[in-house]
């Protein structure tokens, strides 16, 4: 079948999802990650590789977190950075999606980062962009609905290489809304692909997506059980809009049987290491003396990103 | 008169009076940086006969290679690292192979983003002609001629000793 993702020659030419690449690519991603953790600790943190090229940034999205790593990575690339912002600018006033990707391509750009609240987003203006001829154009999802976050993906793959450095050995436990997160289905594809045998989805049931079990992921709704032997665990932020709906009956009550608290990451091996894609919801979906702890790698998680979407727009540019 | 695959100088030796022909240059203190991969054995090689103190710096050039826009990352990128303060410092580079000159042009731009070196030489092991920049070695080397189309190319032998292989496209 044809990936988007992928170049007649197989490299990656835009970076969609996780899902479908295989682990040589992804693998590369992650070395070269590695060579870029070095540049960021010089006191000159720049590379010349995209020097002359301009990096839009498209959030349809609200993101602060993303859209500045995102920025710091392109800029350490030696890159042009253009943030448009969505909610003022012609999208507002009613042009569609490809007219303004056309319009940005009269622009001269080279790359887009791309948010959007509807899964697919990314995956209509990298096929769009084929259709126009302008294959020199390279895309980056950087989240589009419930489907994909690749870059979040690679860099949880990121930290667990650089904490428990073999994944073939590993036990890894994603827990809470895993329904609506585009991060748990980026990390489990990715998980699987680069063979961690064991992959657990824990959560309320009404917070579990039927189709887990195709993906080889196994289902725990009691977390002290999930947690069991588990030398990583992966917290996903609770989205308080789920709390107003029929999904779950209070925050108190989530936290009560879903919070990761020290007692609770007790059932984890002693090494366990706690991830968490951020913003964190402290007391809802994980207990500040673990988000604080010596186990947590949550802000490591961030530097790593910076690292790993460097890496992500240096590979697709030159492909 | 064209290289045989048989005649191929010994990597070892080389190493033995690259060695010599820097040792007058100790009283200032040189650090050696070996550019990936033969240029980082030869490096090891040359701090250990030469006694330096300093660990040797590593540089792989992908992130300032000129021709980005055309073949794009190279695949197998390694960290570069540097150990020692690059600031006023006395700096050899090391390389297996001089030809362009483009990796040397390369890896002196990434050297300068760790600081302003004092001074920078470069010490091959071969020197194949072909340059397309005014760049040059500091220090005597074997000079060769290559068939178009033919590449030298070093490689460490599992018990760690150097050696030329000749390759043809």
């Amino acid at each position: 079948m044809h990936n988007p993702q992928l170049n007649n020659k197989g490299e990656l030419t835009h970076l969609l999802s996780t899902e479908g690449l295989p682990a040589a690519i992804l693998t590369q991603i992650l070395d070269t990650a590695a060579s870029f953790m070095e540049v960021s600790s010089r006191d000159v943190k720049k590379v010349p590789l995209l020097r002359g090229k301009s990096v839009f940034n498209l959030f349809f999205e609200n993101s602060t977190r993303t859209r500045t790593t995102f920025e710091i990575a392109a800029k350490r690339l030696s890159a042009d950075v253009i943030n448009l912002d969505i909610t003022r600018s012609s999208t507002a006033k009613g042009e569609t999606l490809l007219d303004t990707i056309d319009n940005l391509c009269a622009m001269d750009a080279n790359l887009f980062v791309v948010r959007h609240a509807s899964s697919g987003a990314p995956y209509l203006i990298a096929e769009h962009l084929h259709k126009i001829g302008r294959d020199d154009i390279h895309v980056v999802n950087a989240g589009d609905g419930r489907h994909a976050h690749p870059t979040q993906g690679l860099l949880d793959m990121y930290t667990i290489r650089h904490y428990k450095k073999d994944f073939t050995q590993l036990r890894v436990a994603i827990v809470g809304d895993i329904l609506h997160s585009r991060v748990a289905r980026s990390d489990i594809h990715a998980l699987t692909t680069l063979g961690v045998p064991e992959v657990r989805a824990i959560g309320p049931e009404t917070l579990l997506p039927k189709y887990l079990d195709k993906l080889g992921v196994h289902v725990y709704h009691d977390m002290a059980e999930g947690l069991r032997d588990c030398d990583v665990v992966i917290m996903l932020r609770l989205q308080n809009e789920r709390m107003n709906g029929a999904l779950l009956p209070s925050a108190g009550e989530y936290f009560r049987h879903y919070g990761l608290t020290p007692h609770m990451l007790a059932m984890a091996k002693p090494d366990a290491i706690v991830m968490h894609p951020g913003p964190m919801n402290r007391g809802v979906e994980i207990h500040s003396a673990v988000a604080d702890g010596p186990q947590a790698v949550i802000l490591p998680q961030v530097t790593f990103g910076i690292a790993v979407r460097m890496a992500v727009m240096s590979i697709v540019a030159g492909n | 008169m064209t290289l045989l695959p048989d005649s191929l100088p010994d990597a070892e030796a080389q190493c033995l009076q690259l060695a010599e022909a820097i040792r007058p240059s100790l009283s200032k203190n040189p650090a050696l940086v070996g550019i990936f991969s033969g240029g980082v054995w030869i490096a090891e090689r040359l701090r250990a006969l030469l006694g330096l103190s300093d660990d040797i710096g590593m540089i792989d050039v992908s992130f300032y290679r000129d021709d980005f826009a055309e073949k794009g990352l190279h695949p197998q990128c390694r960290p570069t690292t540097i150990p020692f303060d690059v600031q006023d410092r006395h700096i050899i580079l090391v390389d297996d192979v001089l030809y362009t000159g483009r990796t040397t042009r390369a890896a002196i731009n990434e050297l300068f983003d760790y600081g302003r070196p004092a001074s920078v030489q470069l010490a091959v092991l071969a020197d194949r002609g072909g340059r397309e920049l005014p760049i040059d070695k500091s220090f005597p080397a074997w000079d060769v001629t290559l068939a178009e189309g033919a590449n030298l190319v070093l490689e460490r032998n599992p018990q760690g000793l150097l050696a030329w292989r000749l390759e043809n496209a």
